[in-house]
């Protein structure tokens, strides 16, 4: 069962369309594999729109009657050519059809998977190994922060380690875990300088990754690895 | 399968229903958008939104211009995508939010030198709503006190409500067979569901 879910103000800021694409995309991910975010998600679009076409709308007029809506008239509003517009916009009749969802899918160490429709549009780059670790990084061009597929074949693990920055992990299939306990497919985790953790797969599994910063490794020997940091997240 | 009453209840109206702005009337507007291309019907839906849009862009975007872009750009999605809307799965406005909230962020992405890839509509699918299916509606004591509540609505909403629930026959199918156009089964219909709304809410007080 999905213990770990994205916390409500980020719930909002996804609502509002203020995250990122890579955020955004992780709680949609994350929305359609729990209905309970799902749920809340709804609930407040619904809110937000109303409130947003209400608000803005009681500053400029209040309405009585229906009747009023349609005299509405061009010099209350900042739109200067309203006729134009909605002549150019109905002049043409298409209609927008959408194109059957085709399943996008990606191999990593053998084996298929499915990719979230959320990833649909997004470019993939090229797989990278390292042990039991395989990286492909989402090209989303949002500066420092780097959004990736990371799959840990059946054994595997990254070093405990910790971050600068936050970082987010969101699994999309098979499970892992680490000090705080184990992790489910629609985990969303999401971990900040202050957690030190050592996540370890044991039946392999797939995350997408969100991270603004290298992984920091804090252990002995691992320290060492610390260059190889920006090559997992 | 056919949607339960109760998740429907609860989506087609949102949750803080407003006085202020008339739904059924944007949900007729853009039904007669979707069935028959009706221009006047866009006409209304662009005086009621797109001022509404301007401003909120305003805010998001440093100046008019761009503002006027997100306003072009979202009702022409209305014009062009409007049969996507399901009046069923959410309310007008939450569905002409979804819209605008996709073009402002694609717009804001290739803005920022991020990257024009259209991502939004994959992120907030407007075809569908997000809206999940809530737990099974079989509590039969529940379902006979509906019935009660069904009986009191006037007679032609009756019709299409025990027709989608219980012969559980499509909103087109309705239409054919009552004889009426598709947007008249869809108000009704909703009408209906909001006065049930109402009704059970009072009696679970």
């Amino acid at each position: 069962m999905i213990k770990h879910h994205p916390k409500f103000e980020l719930i909002q800021s996804f609502v509002n369309g203020d995250l990122p694409a890579s955020l955004s995309a992780a709680i949609a991910i994350h929305a359609d594999m729990c209905p309970k975010c799902q749920q809340q998600i709804a609930q407040l679009t619904d809110q937000v729109a109303e409130v947003s076409f209400e608000e803005a709308f009681l500053d400029r007029f209040i309405i009585d009657e229906q009747e009023e809506v349609e005299c509405i008239d061009e010099k209350h509003t900042d739109i200067s050519n309203i006729d134009e517009m909605i002549a150019q916009i109905t002049q043409f009749d298409d209609i927008h059809s959408i194109e059957p969802n085709i399943e996008k899918t990606i191999q990593l160490n053998n084996k298929t998977y499915i990719l979230p429709t959320a990833l649909n549009s997004m470019s993939l780059g090229k797989t990278l190994h390292l042990g039991k670790l395989a990286r492909s990084r989402i090209q989303l061009n949002e500066n420092e922060i780097h959004t990736s597929l990371l799959h840990i074949e059946p054994g595997g693990g990254v070093p405990q380690h910790t971050h600068k920055g936050f970082e987010l992990t969101l699994l999309l299939d098979g499970s892992f875990s680490d000090e705080r306990g184990e992790y489910v497919k629609g985990d969303f985790i999401m971990l900040d300088g202050t957690h030190t953790h050592n996540p370890v797969s044991e039946q392999g599994c797939l995350c997408y990754t969100v991270a603004n910063d290298a992984l920091h490794f804090t252990q002995g020997i691992n320290k060492l690895l610390n260059p190889i940091g920006s090559f997992i997240y | 399968m056919q949607p339960n009453l109760l998740s429907n209840v609860t989506n087609a109206t949102p949750s803080r229903m407003s006085e202020k702005i008339d739904h059924p009337q944007l949900c007729q507007w853009l039904d007669a958008v979707a069935n028959s291309r009706d221009k006047k019907a866009f006409t209304q839906l662009f005086h009621f939104f797109a001022p509404k849009i301007q401003r909120i862009a305003r805010n998001k975007f440093p100046n008019e211009a761009q503002a006027s872009e997100v306003v072009q750009e979202t009702m022409s999605n209305v014009w062009r995508k409007a049969h996507l809307f399901n009046a069923d799965k959410g309310a007008a406005t939450t569905w002409v939010y979804t819209v605008m909230r996709n073009v402002t962020f694609d717009m804001l992405r290739k803005i920022k030198g991020n990257r024009e890839d259209n991502l939004s509509d994959d992120i907030w699918p407007i075809a569908e709503s997000m809206a999940s299916e809530d737990e099974p509606f079989e509590d039969h004591l529940e379902n006979k006190q509906l019935l009660t509540v069904i009986e009191k609505l006037p007679e032609v909403q009756q019709q299409v409500v025990k027709g989608f629930y219980f012969m559980e026959m499509s909103q087109e199918q309705l239409a054919v067979h009552l004889n009426l156009p598709l947007g008249t089964i869809k108000s009704r219909l909703r009408l209906a569901l909001a006065k049930l709304k109402v009704q059970l809410g009072e009696e679970h007080d």
